[in-house]
């Protein structure tokens, strides 16, 4: 009850602060196109294809959300991802990580909405790290670099994903 | 106990839909404050900035590296290919490797977003350790490379 209240009272910030972010990156456009016209078009130019890149892994993300909502209580996320999930959440939390696709900042209301169910912190910092080994990009990185690497890069990253999420649940 | 068994059932995979979109329209500011933020750095950081950080020195090019990694972001397949022509002109493993990890683990631009998201605490105590477990996983994979021949 007293958590709840407490999260009653952070929300109404925490949504001004994005719209705080908004309108510095906003005023930081109409400033650099004072200076630099075509230069800051051309930045806009861009963040307009990443938004069009970005919709379809929003759309993943958002029915990947409401499934999750629909079949995934937060009993059952604590049961599989909760304190007492042992290394079965570890395995789910990087399994999820590596198979995540698009910019992680849109999988963040996902994240949070888990942890809300009760998701450990150090899961979703394993997530997260986990998230550098890209399925699809696994061609690309062999291209440039060898299988030999990607294999050892692969255990270390795992292995470092483990032990973000414990770190960071002891400091 | 009873209330909370029989809402889950009466709820609607329309009505969760609807809820999770909400909570994805709710983000918006912030993802799209972001990609503002990435197409200044995109446009208005030059390409040959990342040639002229890196040495040769292991030590510092890997901290270099996780410190380019972390300022820079975007797709992963983008980390693969500046990385890959970074080495193809000399630059070191370490620092490339090092650069990949951060790329991906840490984000300076999508700092704000994890802090609303998941809070500062959170945010601040998952990057340090994750640019301190770059610099670690760059070195322990170039080591292990250099052993397995």
């Amino acid at each position: 009850m007293e958590k709840n209240q407490n999260e009653n009272k952070i929300q109404p910030q925490r949504g001004k602060g994005r719209y705080y972010f908004l309108t510095a990156m906003l005023l930081i456009y109409a400033g650099a196109y004072l200076f630099e016209p075509q230069k800051t078009l051309k930045s806009l130019e861009i963040s307009g294809h990443l938004f069009v890149d970005l919709i379809p892994v929003l759309i993943f993300v958002w029915l990947i959300m409401a499934l999750i909502n629909y079949f995934l209580k937060p009993q059952k996320v604590k049961k599989l991802m909760g304190k007492e999930s042992g290394w079965k959440g570890w395995l789910l939390a990087i399994i999820l990580g590596i198979i995540s696709h698009g910019s992680v900042y849109a999988w963040y209301p996902l994240l949070k909405d888990l942890k809300n169910h009760g998701m450990r912190e150090g899961l979703i910092a394993g997530f997260i790290y986990s998230r550098a080994i890209k399925i699809p990009f696994i061609p690309l990185m062999i291209y440039y670099f060898g299988l030999k690497f990607f294999i050892v890069l692969t255990i270390y990253m795992i292995i470092g994903a483990i032990l973000e999420g414990l770190l960071l649940e002891k400091i | 106990m009873t209330k909370n068994q029989s809402k889950p059932a009466a709820t609607s995979f329309v009505a969760t839909l609807q809820k999770a979109a909400v909570n994805i329209g709710q983000a918006l500011p912030i993802i799209v404050g972001v990609l503002l933020l990435f197409g200044l750095y995109r446009n208005f950081i030059p390409n040959t900035f990342l040639r002229q950080i890196f040495t040769g020195n292991i030590f510092k090019d890997t901290f270099m590296g996780s410190v380019a990694g972390s300022i820079l972001a975007g797709n992963a397949v983008n980390s693969y290919i500046i990385g890959g022509e970074l080495l193809k002109d000399g630059v070191s493993l370490y620092a490339v490797t090092a650069f990949l990890v951060t790329w991906v683990t840490i984000g300076v631009v999508q700092f704000p977003a994890e802090v609303a998201f998941l809070g500062k605490s959170f945010a601040i105590k998952r990057n340090f350790l994750s640019f301190v477990l770059s610099f670690l996983v760059a070195i322990a994979t170039v080591i292990t490379l250099k052993i397995l021949g």
